[in-house]
Protein backbone atom coordinates (compact mmCIF):
# COMPACT_ATOMS: atom_id res chain seq x y z
CA UNK A 1 0.00 0.00 0.00
CA UNK A 2 1.19 3.63 -0.78
CA UNK A 3 1.02 5.99 1.83
CA UNK A 4 1.51 9.63 1.32
CA UNK A 5 1.90 11.86 4.74
CA UNK A 6 1.61 15.73 4.64
CA UNK A 7 3.29 16.18 1.79
CA UNK A 8 4.82 19.24 0.43
CA UNK A 9 6.24 20.39 -3.17
CA UNK A 10 7.32 23.78 -4.00
CA UNK A 11 8.59 25.59 -7.17
CA UNK A 12 10.63 28.17 -6.47
CA UNK A 13 8.39 30.45 -3.83
CA UNK A 14 5.27 28.68 -5.34
CA UNK A 15 3.56 26.14 -2.91
CA UNK A 16 2.21 23.44 -5.56
CA UNK A 17 1.32 20.98 -3.48
CA UNK A 18 0.34 21.84 0.27
CA UNK A 19 -0.41 19.11 3.27
CA UNK A 20 -1.44 16.49 1.10
CA UNK A 21 -2.24 12.94 2.85
CA UNK A 22 -2.98 9.79 0.69
CA UNK A 23 -3.25 6.40 1.44
CA UNK A 24 -3.66 3.96 -1.38
CA UNK A 25 -4.89 0.16 0.10
CA UNK A 26 -3.90 -2.97 -2.48
CA UNK A 27 -6.20 -3.72 -4.31
CA UNK A 28 -8.00 -0.47 -4.80
CA UNK A 29 -8.05 2.51 -7.46
CA UNK A 30 -7.65 5.92 -6.26
CA UNK A 31 -8.36 8.33 -9.24
CA UNK A 32 -6.76 11.68 -8.32
CA UNK A 33 -9.53 14.31 -9.70
CA UNK A 34 -9.29 17.98 -9.62
CA UNK A 35 -8.93 21.27 -12.23
CA UNK A 36 -5.88 22.09 -14.55
CA UNK A 37 -2.82 23.29 -12.51
CA UNK A 38 -4.34 21.64 -8.89
CA UNK A 39 -0.79 19.71 -8.99
CA UNK A 40 -2.17 16.47 -9.98
CA UNK A 41 0.72 15.59 -11.98
CA UNK A 42 3.30 17.50 -9.95
CA UNK A 43 1.71 14.62 -7.13
CA UNK A 44 2.49 12.00 -9.08
CA UNK A 45 5.90 12.91 -10.07
CA UNK A 46 6.89 13.87 -6.91
CA UNK A 47 5.68 10.38 -5.02
CA UNK A 48 8.12 8.77 -8.21
CA UNK A 49 11.16 10.71 -7.40
CA UNK A 50 11.28 12.38 -10.34
CA UNK A 51 10.01 16.47 -8.71
CA UNK A 52 12.24 17.27 -5.24
CA UNK A 53 10.09 17.51 -2.26
CA UNK A 54 10.03 19.88 0.47
CA UNK A 55 8.78 18.12 3.30
CA UNK A 56 6.58 14.87 3.89
CA UNK A 57 7.07 11.41 3.74
CA UNK A 58 5.65 8.83 1.30
CA UNK A 59 5.77 5.00 2.43
CA UNK A 60 5.63 1.86 0.85
CA UNK A 61 3.73 -0.75 3.14
CA UNK A 62 4.09 -4.49 2.95
CA UNK A 63 2.50 -6.93 5.71
CA UNK A 64 6.09 -6.51 7.35
CA UNK A 65 7.65 -3.68 6.32
CA UNK A 66 7.37 0.03 5.15
CA UNK A 67 10.05 1.20 2.86
CA UNK A 68 10.42 5.16 3.18
CA UNK A 69 10.50 5.78 -0.76
CA UNK A 70 11.99 9.40 -0.13
CA UNK A 71 15.37 8.01 0.84
CA UNK A 72 15.52 5.14 -1.15
CA UNK A 73 18.30 5.23 -4.79
CA UNK A 74 16.20 5.26 -8.19
CA UNK A 75 16.76 1.50 -8.37
CA UNK A 76 15.00 0.38 -5.21
CA UNK A 77 12.30 2.77 -5.89
CA UNK A 78 11.74 1.38 -9.16
CA UNK A 79 10.97 -1.80 -7.53
CA UNK A 80 8.33 -0.29 -5.17
CA UNK A 81 6.18 1.70 -7.57
CA UNK A 82 5.64 1.76 -11.52
CA UNK A 83 4.72 4.87 -13.20
CA UNK A 84 2.61 5.03 -16.36
CA UNK A 85 3.56 8.42 -18.44
CA UNK A 86 1.50 10.33 -20.68
CA UNK A 87 2.90 9.02 -23.87
CA UNK A 88 3.89 12.48 -25.57
CA UNK A 89 6.37 11.03 -27.60
CA UNK A 90 7.90 8.28 -27.70
CA UNK A 91 11.56 7.12 -29.45
CA UNK A 92 10.95 5.33 -32.62
CA UNK A 93 13.89 3.17 -32.19
CA UNK A 94 12.49 0.24 -30.34
CA UNK A 95 9.99 -2.59 -30.58
CA UNK A 96 6.95 -2.76 -27.98
CA UNK A 97 8.93 -6.02 -27.15
CA UNK A 98 11.99 -4.16 -25.77
CA UNK A 99 10.06 -1.59 -24.39
CA UNK A 100 8.77 -3.77 -22.16
CA UNK A 101 11.56 -5.51 -21.24
CA UNK A 102 13.25 -2.30 -20.62
CA UNK A 103 11.03 -2.05 -17.33
CA UNK A 104 13.32 -4.98 -15.82
CA UNK A 105 15.98 -2.46 -15.71
CA UNK A 106 15.26 -2.25 -11.74
CA UNK A 107 16.25 -6.21 -11.12
CA UNK A 108 19.32 -5.81 -14.30
CA UNK A 109 22.69 -5.02 -13.75
CA UNK A 110 25.18 -2.56 -15.01
CA UNK A 111 24.98 -3.88 -18.33
CA UNK A 112 21.10 -4.55 -18.43
CA UNK A 113 21.71 -8.24 -19.24
CA UNK A 114 17.87 -9.75 -19.19
CA UNK A 115 17.20 -13.55 -18.49
CA UNK A 116 14.97 -15.68 -19.03
CA UNK A 117 13.04 -15.29 -16.56
CA UNK A 118 13.08 -11.06 -17.27
CA UNK A 119 11.93 -12.07 -20.81
CA UNK A 120 9.02 -14.29 -19.14
CA UNK A 121 7.60 -11.23 -17.01
CA UNK A 122 7.74 -8.99 -19.90
CA UNK A 123 5.78 -11.10 -22.16
CA UNK A 124 3.25 -12.11 -19.33
CA UNK A 125 2.97 -8.19 -18.62
CA UNK A 126 2.12 -7.80 -22.63
CA UNK A 127 -0.47 -9.95 -22.34
CA UNK A 128 -2.06 -8.81 -19.43
CA UNK A 129 -2.84 -5.72 -21.20
CA UNK A 130 -3.52 -7.26 -23.97
CA UNK A 131 -1.01 -6.67 -26.72
CA UNK A 132 1.30 -8.94 -27.07
CA UNK A 133 0.55 -9.23 -30.79
CA UNK A 134 2.39 -5.90 -30.85
CA UNK A 135 5.64 -7.37 -29.42
CA UNK A 136 7.44 -6.32 -32.74
CA UNK A 137 5.81 -3.26 -33.87
CA UNK A 138 8.18 0.07 -33.56
CA UNK A 139 6.30 1.89 -30.29
CA UNK A 140 6.91 5.83 -32.10
CA UNK A 141 4.65 3.67 -35.11
CA UNK A 142 1.76 3.00 -32.82
CA UNK A 143 -1.44 4.37 -32.43
CA UNK A 144 -1.78 6.70 -28.73
CA UNK A 145 -4.19 3.96 -27.42
CA UNK A 146 -1.64 1.32 -28.08
CA UNK A 147 1.20 3.13 -26.94
CA UNK A 148 -0.54 3.56 -23.69
CA UNK A 149 -1.01 -0.11 -23.01
CA UNK A 150 2.68 -0.87 -24.03
CA UNK A 151 3.59 1.49 -21.06
CA UNK A 152 1.52 0.02 -18.82
CA UNK A 153 2.78 -3.15 -19.73
CA UNK A 154 6.35 -1.69 -19.09
CA UNK A 155 5.18 -0.44 -15.69
CA UNK A 156 3.82 -4.08 -14.86
CA UNK A 157 7.33 -5.45 -16.11
CA UNK A 158 8.45 -3.73 -13.21
CA UNK A 159 6.94 -6.12 -10.47
CA UNK A 160 6.06 -3.26 -8.13
CA UNK A 161 2.90 -3.73 -5.76
CA UNK A 162 2.56 0.51 -6.31
CA UNK A 163 1.57 1.65 -9.96
CA UNK A 164 1.00 5.53 -10.33
CA UNK A 165 -0.93 6.65 -13.72
CA UNK A 166 -0.08 10.04 -14.81
CA UNK A 167 -3.72 11.21 -17.10
CA UNK A 168 -3.40 7.57 -18.79
CA UNK A 169 -6.18 8.62 -21.00
CA UNK A 170 -6.07 12.12 -22.02
CA UNK A 171 -5.00 11.15 -25.76
CA UNK A 172 -7.51 8.31 -26.21
CA UNK A 173 -10.63 7.83 -28.43
CA UNK A 174 -13.57 7.29 -25.69
CA UNK A 175 -13.13 2.89 -27.02
CA UNK A 176 -9.27 3.57 -25.45
CA UNK A 177 -10.35 5.15 -22.37
CA UNK A 178 -12.50 2.66 -21.44
CA UNK A 179 -10.99 -0.44 -22.21
CA UNK A 180 -8.07 1.05 -20.63
CA UNK A 181 -9.36 1.86 -17.43
CA UNK A 182 -11.20 -1.57 -17.29
CA UNK A 183 -7.80 -2.87 -17.58
CA UNK A 184 -6.18 -0.84 -14.85
CA UNK A 185 -9.11 -2.06 -12.54
CA UNK A 186 -8.94 -5.31 -13.29
CA UNK A 187 -5.26 -5.17 -12.18
CA UNK A 188 -5.86 -3.68 -8.85
CA UNK A 189 -9.17 -6.06 -8.00
CA UNK A 190 -6.94 -8.75 -9.27
CA UNK A 191 -3.57 -8.51 -8.83
CA UNK A 192 -4.03 -7.06 -5.93
CA UNK A 193 -1.91 -3.87 -7.28
CA UNK A 194 -2.34 -0.26 -5.36
CA UNK A 195 -3.27 2.14 -7.98
CA UNK A 196 -3.13 5.97 -7.92
CA UNK A 197 -4.49 7.77 -11.44
CA UNK A 198 -4.78 10.97 -12.19
CA UNK A 199 -7.84 11.48 -14.44
CA UNK A 200 -9.38 14.69 -15.68
CA UNK A 201 -12.41 12.53 -16.86
CA UNK A 202 -14.66 12.55 -13.57
CA UNK A 203 -17.29 10.24 -14.82
CA UNK A 204 -13.80 7.89 -16.15
CA UNK A 205 -13.22 8.32 -12.07
CA UNK A 206 -16.86 7.26 -11.04
CA UNK A 207 -17.11 4.24 -12.82
CA UNK A 208 -13.52 2.89 -12.63
CA UNK A 209 -12.32 4.03 -9.36
CA UNK A 210 -12.80 2.50 -5.85
CA UNK A 211 -12.33 5.66 -3.94
CA UNK A 212 -11.57 9.24 -5.30
CA UNK A 213 -9.55 12.37 -4.07
CA UNK A 214 -10.23 15.84 -5.46
CA UNK A 215 -7.30 17.76 -5.10
CA UNK A 216 -7.85 21.62 -5.50
CA UNK A 217 -4.29 24.40 -5.73
CA UNK A 218 -2.38 21.44 -4.25
CA UNK A 219 -4.66 20.80 -1.44
CA UNK A 220 -7.24 17.50 -0.78
CA UNK A 221 -10.01 18.91 -0.79
CA UNK A 222 -12.06 15.90 -0.12
CA UNK A 223 -11.98 12.18 -0.18
CA UNK A 224 -13.96 8.78 -0.12
CA UNK A 225 -16.12 6.95 -2.79
CA UNK A 226 -17.23 8.66 -5.92
CA UNK A 227 -20.79 8.73 -4.31
CA UNK A 228 -19.43 11.24 -1.20
CA UNK A 229 -17.12 13.20 -3.77
CA UNK A 230 -19.12 13.73 -7.07
CA UNK A 231 -21.38 16.06 -5.56
CA UNK A 232 -22.70 19.49 -6.89
CA UNK A 233 -21.49 21.33 -4.20
CA UNK A 234 -17.63 20.39 -4.30
CA UNK A 235 -17.33 19.48 -8.12
CA UNK A 236 -18.89 23.03 -8.34
CA UNK A 237 -16.54 24.70 -5.97
CA UNK A 238 -13.73 23.23 -7.48
CA UNK A 239 -14.04 23.67 -11.41
CA UNK A 240 -15.71 27.20 -10.69
CA UNK A 241 -18.60 25.72 -12.65
CA UNK A 242 -22.36 24.92 -12.09
CA UNK A 243 -22.70 21.33 -12.47
CA UNK A 244 -25.32 18.05 -11.90
CA UNK A 245 -24.42 14.82 -10.75
CA UNK A 246 -27.42 12.18 -11.45
CA UNK A 247 -27.48 8.70 -10.90
CA UNK A 248 -25.91 6.66 -13.80
CA UNK A 249 -28.72 4.32 -16.11
CA UNK A 250 -27.36 1.15 -15.26
CA UNK A 251 -24.30 1.22 -12.65
CA UNK A 252 -24.29 2.29 -9.52
CA UNK A 253 -22.51 5.49 -9.97
CA UNK A 254 -22.62 8.90 -9.75
CA UNK A 255 -22.72 10.95 -13.49
CA UNK A 256 -21.57 14.18 -13.69
CA UNK A 257 -23.28 16.76 -16.12
CA UNK A 258 -22.57 20.50 -17.00
CA UNK A 259 -24.63 22.86 -16.64
CA UNK A 260 -27.88 24.33 -14.50
CA UNK B 1 22.59 -11.58 -30.68
CA UNK B 2 22.82 -10.30 -34.18
CA UNK B 3 25.96 -10.95 -35.59
CA UNK B 4 25.81 -9.79 -39.14
CA UNK B 5 25.98 -6.20 -38.60
CA UNK B 6 29.66 -6.79 -36.96
CA UNK B 7 30.79 -8.52 -39.42
CA UNK B 8 30.03 -6.11 -42.13
CA UNK B 9 31.18 -2.88 -40.19
CA UNK B 10 34.26 -5.63 -39.39
CA UNK B 11 35.17 -6.74 -43.02
CA UNK B 12 35.00 -2.84 -43.63
CA UNK B 13 37.69 -2.13 -41.12
CA UNK B 14 40.00 -4.66 -42.34
CA UNK B 15 39.87 -3.51 -45.73
CA UNK B 16 40.28 0.04 -44.97
CA UNK B 17 43.61 -0.66 -42.68
CA UNK B 18 45.07 -2.78 -45.43
CA UNK B 19 44.29 -0.19 -48.13
CA UNK B 20 45.93 2.79 -45.31
CA UNK B 21 49.56 0.60 -45.08
CA UNK B 22 49.38 -0.89 -49.10
CA UNK B 23 48.78 3.35 -50.40
CA UNK B 24 51.60 5.57 -50.33
CA UNK B 25 54.22 7.32 -52.10
CA UNK B 26 55.61 3.41 -51.87
CA UNK B 27 52.99 1.15 -52.38
CA UNK B 28 53.21 -1.76 -50.43
CA UNK B 29 50.92 -4.54 -52.60
CA UNK B 30 48.58 -6.76 -49.98
CA UNK B 31 51.51 -10.03 -51.59
CA UNK B 32 54.34 -7.89 -50.27
CA UNK B 33 52.18 -7.26 -46.60
CA UNK B 34 51.92 -11.01 -46.62
CA UNK B 35 55.22 -11.81 -47.08
CA UNK B 36 56.82 -9.60 -44.54
CA UNK B 37 54.49 -10.54 -41.89
CA UNK B 38 55.32 -13.96 -42.08
CA UNK B 39 58.91 -12.76 -42.35
CA UNK B 40 58.42 -11.43 -39.39
CA UNK B 41 56.86 -13.88 -37.48
CA UNK B 42 59.40 -16.58 -38.93
CA UNK B 43 62.49 -14.60 -38.23
CA UNK B 44 63.36 -14.26 -41.51
CA UNK B 45 66.16 -11.20 -42.24
CA UNK B 46 65.15 -9.19 -45.17
CA UNK B 47 66.67 -8.09 -48.31
CA UNK B 48 65.96 -5.16 -50.60
CA UNK B 49 63.11 -4.44 -51.50
CA UNK B 50 61.48 -5.98 -48.58
CA UNK B 51 63.69 -4.70 -45.93
CA UNK B 52 62.65 -1.18 -47.10
CA UNK B 53 58.98 -1.72 -47.16
CA UNK B 54 59.67 -3.39 -43.78
CA UNK B 55 61.18 0.11 -42.01
CA UNK B 56 58.13 1.91 -44.00
CA UNK B 57 55.66 0.00 -42.64
CA UNK B 58 57.18 -0.07 -38.86
CA UNK B 59 58.54 3.06 -38.91
CA UNK B 60 55.77 5.04 -40.98
CA UNK B 61 52.46 3.20 -42.40
CA UNK B 62 51.40 1.36 -38.80
CA UNK B 63 51.84 4.05 -36.52
CA UNK B 64 50.02 5.86 -38.88
CA UNK B 65 47.32 3.91 -39.29
CA UNK B 66 46.98 3.14 -36.00
CA UNK B 67 46.40 6.66 -34.78
CA UNK B 68 43.92 7.10 -37.51
CA UNK B 69 42.20 3.71 -36.30
CA UNK B 70 41.81 5.19 -33.04
CA UNK B 71 40.88 8.64 -33.81
CA UNK B 72 38.24 7.74 -36.02
CA UNK B 73 37.26 4.92 -32.96
CA UNK B 74 37.15 8.10 -30.53
CA UNK B 75 35.38 10.31 -32.65
CA UNK B 76 32.55 7.51 -33.89
CA UNK B 77 32.19 6.09 -30.48
CA UNK B 78 31.59 9.98 -28.79
CA UNK B 79 29.38 11.05 -31.39
CA UNK B 80 26.90 7.85 -30.80
CA UNK B 81 27.06 8.95 -27.02
CA UNK B 82 26.12 12.06 -27.57
CA UNK B 83 23.31 11.97 -30.00
CA UNK B 84 21.94 9.45 -27.45
CA UNK B 85 22.64 11.73 -24.26
CA UNK B 86 21.15 14.80 -26.26
CA UNK B 87 18.87 12.77 -27.68
CA UNK B 88 19.53 14.52 -30.87
CA UNK B 89 20.42 12.97 -34.27
CA UNK B 90 22.62 16.21 -35.16
CA UNK B 91 25.08 16.18 -31.76
CA UNK B 92 28.52 15.47 -33.10
CA UNK B 93 31.85 16.18 -31.26
CA UNK B 94 32.62 18.85 -33.93
CA UNK B 95 29.21 20.37 -34.49
CA UNK B 96 28.59 20.87 -30.67
CA UNK B 97 31.77 22.71 -29.74
CA UNK B 98 33.33 20.22 -27.90
CA UNK B 99 36.34 19.39 -30.43
CA UNK B 100 37.38 23.34 -30.87
CA UNK B 101 36.85 23.39 -26.65
CA UNK B 102 39.08 20.52 -26.83
CA UNK B 103 41.81 22.25 -29.27
CA UNK B 104 41.82 25.21 -27.32
CA UNK B 105 42.66 23.16 -24.28
CA UNK B 106 45.51 21.51 -26.35
CA UNK B 107 46.67 24.50 -27.57
CA UNK B 108 47.04 25.98 -24.22
CA UNK B 109 48.72 23.24 -22.86
CA UNK B 110 51.11 22.92 -25.91
CA UNK B 111 51.27 26.58 -25.63
CA UNK B 112 53.60 26.37 -22.50
CA UNK B 113 55.31 23.21 -23.85
CA UNK B 114 55.06 21.46 -27.22
CA UNK B 115 54.95 18.33 -26.60
CA UNK B 116 57.79 16.50 -26.96
CA UNK B 117 58.76 14.71 -23.78
CA UNK B 118 56.49 12.28 -22.94
CA UNK B 119 54.66 14.12 -19.95
CA UNK B 120 54.36 17.12 -22.16
CA UNK B 121 52.33 14.38 -24.10
CA UNK B 122 50.12 13.64 -21.47
CA UNK B 123 49.47 17.34 -20.50
CA UNK B 124 48.11 18.25 -23.65
CA UNK B 125 44.85 15.41 -23.68
CA UNK B 126 44.46 16.24 -19.79
CA UNK B 127 44.14 19.94 -20.79
CA UNK B 128 42.00 19.03 -24.04
CA UNK B 129 40.18 16.88 -21.65
CA UNK B 130 39.30 20.02 -19.60
CA UNK B 131 38.43 22.15 -23.13
CA UNK B 132 36.00 19.77 -23.38
CA UNK B 133 34.51 19.23 -20.58
CA UNK B 134 34.11 22.78 -20.11
CA UNK B 135 32.61 23.35 -23.58
CA UNK B 136 29.97 20.85 -22.97
CA UNK B 137 28.54 21.82 -20.06
CA UNK B 138 28.39 25.55 -21.06
CA UNK B 139 27.17 24.68 -24.33
CA UNK B 140 24.22 22.53 -22.70
CA UNK B 141 23.44 25.11 -20.70
CA UNK B 142 22.84 28.16 -23.20
CA UNK B 143 20.38 25.45 -25.34
CA UNK B 144 18.83 23.74 -22.67
CA UNK B 145 15.13 25.16 -22.84
CA UNK B 146 13.63 23.47 -19.66
CA UNK B 147 14.19 19.93 -20.00
CA UNK B 148 15.00 19.55 -23.55
CA UNK B 149 17.47 20.57 -26.03
CA UNK B 150 16.14 21.31 -29.09
CA UNK B 151 18.24 21.01 -32.49
CA UNK B 152 18.65 24.40 -33.65
CA UNK B 153 19.87 25.75 -29.89
CA UNK B 154 22.33 22.88 -29.84
CA UNK B 155 24.07 23.39 -32.84
CA UNK B 156 24.23 27.49 -33.13
CA UNK B 157 25.17 27.18 -29.27
CA UNK B 158 28.00 24.33 -30.65
CA UNK B 159 29.28 26.51 -32.99
CA UNK B 160 28.94 29.74 -31.33
CA UNK B 161 31.32 28.23 -29.05
CA UNK B 162 33.22 26.60 -31.20
CA UNK B 163 34.07 29.67 -33.61
CA UNK B 164 34.87 31.22 -29.97
CA UNK B 165 36.97 28.60 -29.27
CA UNK B 166 38.72 28.72 -32.52
CA UNK B 167 39.24 31.98 -32.77
CA UNK B 168 40.89 32.25 -29.46
CA UNK B 169 43.26 29.21 -30.29
CA UNK B 170 43.86 30.91 -33.46
CA UNK B 171 44.77 33.73 -31.50
CA UNK B 172 47.16 31.65 -29.67
CA UNK B 173 48.79 30.08 -32.20
CA UNK B 174 49.54 33.83 -34.33
CA UNK B 175 51.00 35.31 -30.99
CA UNK B 176 53.27 32.59 -30.69
CA UNK B 177 56.73 32.16 -32.75
CA UNK B 178 58.17 28.80 -33.75
CA UNK B 179 57.02 25.31 -31.81
CA UNK B 180 53.44 26.66 -32.17
CA UNK B 181 53.15 27.30 -35.80
CA UNK B 182 53.00 23.75 -36.56
CA UNK B 183 50.25 23.06 -34.28
CA UNK B 184 48.18 24.92 -37.30
CA UNK B 185 48.15 21.94 -39.69
CA UNK B 186 47.37 19.31 -37.07
CA UNK B 187 44.71 21.62 -35.94
CA UNK B 188 43.06 21.26 -39.58
CA UNK B 189 43.06 17.34 -39.17
CA UNK B 190 47.02 16.91 -40.21
CA UNK B 191 48.46 13.42 -38.64
CA UNK B 192 51.39 15.61 -38.54
CA UNK B 193 52.49 13.78 -35.42
CA UNK B 194 54.42 10.57 -36.38
CA UNK B 195 55.88 7.59 -34.93
CA UNK B 196 54.57 5.47 -31.85
CA UNK B 197 54.82 7.64 -29.37
CA UNK B 198 51.26 9.66 -30.17
CA UNK B 199 49.42 6.28 -30.50
CA UNK B 200 50.94 4.34 -27.79
CA UNK B 201 50.11 8.10 -25.35
CA UNK B 202 46.37 8.02 -26.86
CA UNK B 203 45.66 4.79 -25.69
CA UNK B 204 44.91 4.93 -22.09
CA UNK B 205 42.52 7.75 -22.76
CA UNK B 206 41.02 5.70 -25.57
CA UNK B 207 40.41 2.44 -23.62
CA UNK B 208 38.82 4.44 -20.44
CA UNK B 209 36.44 6.38 -22.66
CA UNK B 210 35.18 4.34 -24.67
CA UNK B 211 35.51 1.15 -22.38
CA UNK B 212 32.95 3.13 -20.19
CA UNK B 213 30.95 3.81 -23.41
CA UNK B 214 30.71 0.56 -24.15
CA UNK B 215 29.50 -0.26 -21.12
CA UNK B 216 26.48 2.54 -21.23
CA UNK B 217 24.65 0.81 -24.20
CA UNK B 218 21.40 0.18 -21.91
CA UNK B 219 21.71 3.73 -20.09
CA UNK B 220 21.41 5.19 -23.23
CA UNK B 221 18.40 2.95 -24.34
CA UNK B 222 16.31 4.13 -20.92
CA UNK B 223 17.54 8.05 -21.32
CA UNK B 224 16.09 7.79 -25.38
CA UNK B 225 12.48 7.61 -23.28
CA UNK B 226 13.68 11.35 -21.60
CA UNK B 227 14.97 11.79 -18.22
CA UNK B 228 11.90 11.29 -16.34
CA UNK B 229 11.00 7.78 -17.21
CA UNK B 230 14.67 6.79 -17.25
CA UNK B 231 14.55 7.45 -13.44
CA UNK B 232 11.39 5.65 -12.61
CA UNK B 233 12.08 3.08 -14.65
CA UNK B 234 15.14 3.30 -11.86
CA UNK B 235 18.00 4.57 -14.01
CA UNK B 236 20.45 6.75 -11.67
CA UNK B 237 20.19 9.21 -14.18
CA UNK B 238 22.25 12.42 -13.17
CA UNK B 239 25.13 9.54 -12.42
CA UNK B 240 24.71 7.44 -15.32
CA UNK B 241 24.54 10.85 -17.59
CA UNK B 242 27.56 12.45 -16.19
CA UNK B 243 29.14 9.39 -16.28
CA UNK B 244 28.83 9.05 -20.36
CA UNK B 245 29.39 12.93 -20.63
CA UNK B 246 32.65 12.25 -19.04
CA UNK B 247 33.59 9.41 -20.77
CA UNK B 248 32.67 10.83 -24.59
CA UNK B 249 34.57 13.85 -23.77
CA UNK B 250 37.47 12.07 -22.63
CA UNK B 251 37.49 9.80 -25.78
CA UNK B 252 36.61 13.01 -28.18
CA UNK B 253 39.95 14.79 -26.11
CA UNK B 254 42.20 12.12 -27.18
CA UNK B 255 41.42 12.48 -30.89
CA UNK B 256 42.03 15.83 -30.36
CA UNK B 257 45.11 15.74 -28.60
CA UNK B 258 46.42 13.67 -30.90
CA UNK B 259 44.77 14.20 -34.35
CA UNK B 260 43.69 17.85 -34.35
CA UNK B 261 39.56 18.66 -34.89
CA UNK B 262 38.30 16.72 -37.64
CA UNK B 263 34.58 17.36 -37.78
CA UNK B 264 31.97 14.42 -39.26
CA UNK B 265 33.14 11.48 -38.48
CA UNK B 266 30.73 11.29 -34.85
CA UNK B 267 27.61 12.74 -36.69
CA UNK B 268 27.91 10.14 -40.19
CA UNK B 269 28.72 7.09 -38.45
CA UNK B 270 26.32 6.55 -36.07
CA UNK B 271 24.09 7.73 -38.20
CA UNK B 272 24.68 5.47 -41.01
CA UNK B 273 25.00 2.58 -38.73
CA UNK B 274 21.86 3.11 -36.91
CA UNK B 275 19.93 3.80 -40.13
CA UNK B 276 21.21 0.02 -41.54
CA UNK B 277 21.45 -1.59 -38.06
CA UNK B 278 18.83 0.11 -35.65
CA UNK B 279 19.09 2.23 -32.72
CA UNK B 280 19.58 -0.15 -30.19
CA UNK B 281 22.59 1.43 -28.24
CA UNK B 282 24.10 -2.01 -27.16
CA UNK B 283 24.87 -2.67 -30.54
CA UNK B 284 25.05 1.29 -31.75
CA UNK B 285 27.91 1.79 -29.44
CA UNK B 286 30.37 -0.39 -30.73
CA UNK B 287 29.16 -0.71 -34.47
CA UNK B 288 30.07 3.30 -34.41
CA UNK B 289 33.36 2.65 -33.38
CA UNK B 290 34.42 0.27 -35.78
CA UNK B 291 32.94 1.84 -38.28
CA UNK B 292 33.86 4.98 -37.09
CA UNK B 293 37.64 3.75 -37.25
CA UNK B 294 36.92 2.42 -40.83
CA UNK B 295 35.51 5.58 -41.82
CA UNK B 296 38.61 8.09 -40.55
CA UNK B 297 40.79 5.50 -42.40
CA UNK B 298 39.35 5.83 -45.78
CA UNK B 299 38.94 9.48 -44.86
CA UNK B 300 42.74 9.81 -44.64
CA UNK B 301 43.35 7.53 -47.23
CA UNK B 302 41.98 9.81 -49.86
CA UNK B 303 43.56 12.56 -47.94
CA UNK B 304 46.88 11.07 -48.99
CA UNK B 305 46.31 10.02 -52.87
CA UNK B 306 44.44 12.84 -53.85
CA UNK B 307 46.96 15.41 -54.60
CA UNK B 308 49.61 12.90 -53.84
CA UNK B 309 52.81 13.65 -52.93
CA UNK B 310 51.12 16.62 -51.37
CA UNK B 311 48.76 15.71 -48.37
CA UNK B 312 45.59 17.39 -47.41
CA UNK B 313 44.59 17.68 -44.05
CA UNK B 314 41.89 15.00 -42.99
CA UNK B 315 39.90 17.36 -41.60
CA UNK B 316 39.14 18.92 -44.93
CA UNK B 317 38.39 15.52 -46.43
CA UNK B 318 35.72 14.61 -43.94
CA UNK B 319 34.03 17.78 -43.71
CA UNK B 320 33.80 18.16 -47.78
CA UNK B 321 32.08 14.53 -47.64
CA UNK B 322 30.22 15.56 -43.99
CA UNK B 323 28.70 18.91 -44.81
CA UNK B 324 26.26 17.87 -47.35
CA UNK B 325 25.61 15.06 -45.19
CA UNK B 326 24.94 17.23 -42.70
CA UNK B 327 22.39 19.23 -44.65
CA UNK B 328 20.46 16.12 -45.58
CA UNK B 329 19.88 15.01 -42.49
CA UNK B 330 18.88 18.02 -40.63
CA UNK B 331 16.41 17.91 -43.58
CA UNK B 332 15.42 14.64 -43.00
CA UNK B 333 14.96 15.64 -38.95
CA UNK B 334 12.71 18.41 -40.35
CA UNK B 335 10.18 16.15 -42.46
CA UNK B 336 10.22 13.46 -39.80
CA UNK B 337 10.82 14.85 -36.30
CA UNK B 338 13.31 12.21 -36.52
CA UNK B 339 14.21 9.72 -33.32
Amino acid sequence: MLRIEKLSVCHGARRVLRDVSLEVHSGEVLALIGPNGAGKSTLVRAVSGVTPVDSGSIYSDDSSHAYDLLSLAPMQRARCLAVVPQAVSMPPAFTAWETVLMGRTPYLNFLGQVSAKDEEIARMALQKVDALELSGRRVGELSGGEQQRVLLARALAQSTPILLLDEPTSNLDLHYQVSFMETVSTLAHQDGLAVLVALHDLNLAARYADRVALLVEGSIQASGTPVQVLTPELISAAYHLEVQVIPHPFADVPLVLPGK
Amino acid sequence: MKIRPYVYTLLFLCVTVVLSIAIGSVSITPGDLWLILTGWLGGVTFTDPLKTFAIILTDIRLPRTALVLLTGAALGGSGAAYQGLFRNPLADPYLIGVASGAGLGAVLAMSIKWPYSFWGLLAVPVAAFLGALLTVFLVYALARVGKTVPTTNLILAGVAFGSFATALTTYLMLRSTGELHRAIAWLSGGSSQAGWQPVLAMLPFLAVGLGILLLSGHALNLLQFGDEQAQQMGLPVTRRRTLILLAASLATAAAVSFSGIIGFIGLIVPHVMRLWFGADYRRLLLLSIIGGAGALLLADILARSVMAPQELPVGIVTALVGAPFFLWVLRRAKNQGYW
